[in-house]
């Protein structure tokens, strides 16, 4: 005979589960005493949305699912934030979330909430688990969910007393029901790829748009022999970064509100866009109608309610990103590139429109992210938060492989990356994994540092501090008309904290400081921080106004090379 | 904009229906009419939704319903040829005499039900598409309608099409 709880860790186990974020209470308590001496490691966090936030860098930077714990009520609630941040960038982040017994349920018991009423609009699917016997395979039909497709977070809801209940593990259900209404499609249809792969001999400007998708489907070597087959130019969302390597001939860089002039160009230009696990974000697209509006469109896409949700499509192709690549690259003719007059002008923007870093000996964001990706040969693991240093980090890092780059997209949550560089370290244990983060972001989630303290997490934070929610205070300046309202933050020790954690760090105020700080973070065994006090009113251009086209940057290189910025 | 009837059958487990409404309201789609009950099969339910909206909106319904995973299948009822029908039942005020009588024969012709007879009520069943449930209740408002109940529409594809709960 065994628990729930038992059933539960072993159903976990089975499924090659090998790490669980979590925090304890009342309801999980049978869970926690099996935990006491499973070889499943768990990490103890100071908050249950770090929990969710770390398994969803965990399962960003491995490619498996990820498993945070929590207790009913209040622990619940605390990750409904987390889990619509895997939400929104499909991240498949199993939530397992403890419930008060099943005779209580509905009457408002202590510590009661229905959280599966809460986060269905923010999962892939949730469960209420009621009977002992479904446990098992409620497990293995949450991985499968969470984990196929187009991934996403899945909630289990776990009443005490279905935790434990004993049961002779030999009653249990153990496989998964036919899921009748979850058959996602992987495969391209031919007749959609012989359409599109003629469209691309007929294009004479055709760019590739990639987005997070190619990375969930693992499809950047594909992605890059696509590009190279047809000498297309390639674009990325702020989620694609790392699908093709930064330094990579057709690579143009992010598009979007903060994406490099030559991809807004480029997008502006065309004649042909391939969209492939990207969704048209308002955030990419900026005005939709100013959005590729001379282009044919063909948009690859393993969810098919994401094609022709923003935009009208000319050729939709539903399925797995890799396959239906490795299917055109298989099926197409390459040798007819059409690419090199427009490849060729590209180019030229690309030389004449260069993202711009500034020259004049002060402590800028821009050259720590230069000197960071320099220092670590464009290797490592970086984390961002949410704001300025977010897209100074995805502009200037030069990203070589998929899944180096995590941050927050859809949601754009504050507070995500410090947990979700946890999540990643443990995730790839032998890499150099770099949180970077704004001095707002990081006070989101600045209790963490006791997790990173505890296990020795070697995550090393680079602060760039400008005392400001910077982001905020660059829209007030520029729409606001400088009305910083709210936006600016005392001084902070932020060396001090992490002292008082038994964190080593340094604060760093001269540019001078920026390489020597780094490596010696770097070198550093265990977890070490950086406080880098950089120009307080840097911008981040270019940049997009919201509602605008995407080619109406402001803050371009041609209006600096005139001086009058 | 147009009138879709969409037959979605579902797996009957609980929350299926939250599910379902929730989305039509997060996602800004407005629903006319939503019915549901068991069907052929005791494990499915199928549910009848009426929306309207132009074509892009009503793909959009059907492809973020078909990301259920509890829905199995969404058929757009309304390409199709198909028999709908609605059932109301509509309370009016009915004086003996006159009125009475003439409500009666109102529902005489369009074939409804006299299913209850009060003091100064009847009630009146009628089963239809919408538009002779529209019909008879403005032939009966001028009498006084004190309560009226729908049941929203429910629809099946005609002949041999059907949507089978067991594939
Ligand atoms: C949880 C949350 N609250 C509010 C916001 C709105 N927001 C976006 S960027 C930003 C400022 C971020 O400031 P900081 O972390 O200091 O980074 P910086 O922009 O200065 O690099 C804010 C408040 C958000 N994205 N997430």
């Amino acid at each position: 005979m065994k628990t729930g709880a038992g059933i539960l860790i072993d159903s976990l186990k089975e499924l090659g589960v090998e790490i669980i974020f979590g925090y304890p209470g009342g309801a999980v308590l049978p869970i926690y005493d099996e935990l006491y001496e499973a070889d499943i490691k768990h990490i103890l966090v100071r908050h249950e949305q770090a929990a969710v936030h770390a398994a969803d860098g965990y399962a960003r930077a491995s490619g498996r699912v990820g498993v945070c714990l929590s207790t009913s009520g209040p622990g619940a609630c605390n990750l409904v934030s987390g889990i619509a941040t895997a939400n929104m960038d499909s991240v498949p982040v199993v939530a397992l979330t403890g419930q008060v017994p099943t005779e209580m349920l509905g009457n408002d018991a202590f510590q009661e909430s229905d959280i599966t009423g809460i986060t269905m609009p923010v999962t892939k699917h949730n469960f209420l688990v009621k009977d002992v016997k479904e446990l098992k395979r409620t497990v293995k039909e949450a991985f499968l969910i969470a984990g196929t497709g187009r991934k996403g977070p899945v909630l289990i809801d776990l009443p005490k007393d279905v935790l434990t209940e004993k049961i002779n593990p030999e009653d249990l259900y153990s496989d998964v029901p036919d899921l009748k209404g979850y058959k996602p499609t992987y495969k391209g249809h031919p007749n959609q790829i012989k359409k599109a792969l003629d469209l691309i001999n007929e294009s004479k400007k055709p760019v590739i748009y990639a987005g997070g998708g190619v990375i969930a489907a693992g499809a950047s070597g594909e992605l890059v022999r696509f590009a190279e087959m047809f000498e297309i130019p390639v674009t990325t969302t702020m989620m694609g970064l790392g699908a093709i390597p930064a330094k990579h001939p057709l690579n143009l860089g992010m598009l979007g509100m903060h994406g490099t002039e030559y991809a807004n160009y480029a997008i502006t230009e065309c004649d042909l866009l391939i969209a492939i696990g990207a969704r048209f974000d308002d955030r990419v697209t900026g005005k939709i109608e100013h959005f590729a509006p001379d282009a044919n469109i063909i948009h690859i896409d393993i969810d098919p309610a994401e094609i022709g949700k923003n935009i009208a499509v000319n050729i939709p192709i539903v399925g797995d990103a890799g396959q239906i690549l490795a299917d055109m690259i298989e099926r197409g003719k390459p040798g007819e590139q059409k690419g090199t007059e427009w490849t060729k002008q590209v180019h030229k923007w690309r030389e004449n429109h260069p993202l711009k870093i500034i020259d004049d000996g002060k402590l800028h964001p821009q050259s720590v992210i230069r000197k960071l990706s320099e220092i670590l040969n464009g290797e490592g693991i970086i984390v961002s938060e949410v704001g300025q240093n977010q897209m100074w980090a995805a502009q200037h890092y030069s990203f070589k492989n998929p899944r180096q780059w995590i941050s927050s997209g859809g949601l754009g949550m504050m507070g995500f990356g410090f947990p979700a560089a946890i999540g990643a370290q443990y995730a790839r244990p032998n890499e150099h994994v770099v949180l970077i983060a704004g001095d707002g972001s990081f006070q989101m989630n600045i209790q963490e540092l006791g997790t990173v303290a505890q296990y020795r997490i070697p995550v090393k934070m680079v602060i760039l501090n400008n005392m400001y929610l910077g982001m905020v205070r660059q829209w007030q300046e520029l729409f606001y008309e400088k009305r910083y309202s709210y936006t600016d933050l005392p001084e902070v020790d932020f060396v001090g904290i992490a002292r008082a954690y038994g964190i080593p760090g340094r604060k760093v105020e001269s540019a001078d400081d920026i390489e020597e700080s780094l490596r010696k973070a770097i070198e550093t065994d265990g977890p070490y921080l950086l406080d880098f006090r950089i120009e307080r009113e840097e911008n981040v251009f270019p940049m997009v106004p919201a509602g605008a086209g995407i080619s109406e940057m402001i803050g371009k290189h041609e209006t600096d090379d005139k001086g009058d910025d | 904009m147009s009138q879709h009837i969409l037959g979605v059958l579902v797996e009957n487990r609980s929350g299926v229906l939250a599910r379902v409404s929730g989305l039509f309201s997060r996602r800004g789609f407005n629903i006319e009419s939503l019915a549901v009950g068991t069907c052929e099969s005791p494990d499915m339910s199928r549910i009848t939704i009426v929306a309207g909206g132009d074509d892009l909106h009503i793909e959009q319904i059907k492809k973020q319903l078909n990301k259920l995973i509890e829905v199995i299948k969404v058929t757009d009822i309304t390409e199709r040829s198909h028999v709908a029908r609605e059932l109301a039942l509509i309370k009016v005020n009915a004086d003996p005499g006159q009125a009475r009588s003439e409500i009666m024969q109102i529902a005489g012709i369009f074939r409804a039900k006299i299913i209850d007879v009060g003091q100064k009520t009847l009630v009146v069943e009628v089963t239809g598409d919408c538009e002779k449930i529209r019909a008879i209740e403005d032939l009966l408002k001028p009498y006084g309608i004190t309560e009226l109940v729908r049941t929203g529409v429910v629809a099946l594809q005609r002949g041999e099409s059907t949507n089978p709960t067991n594939k």
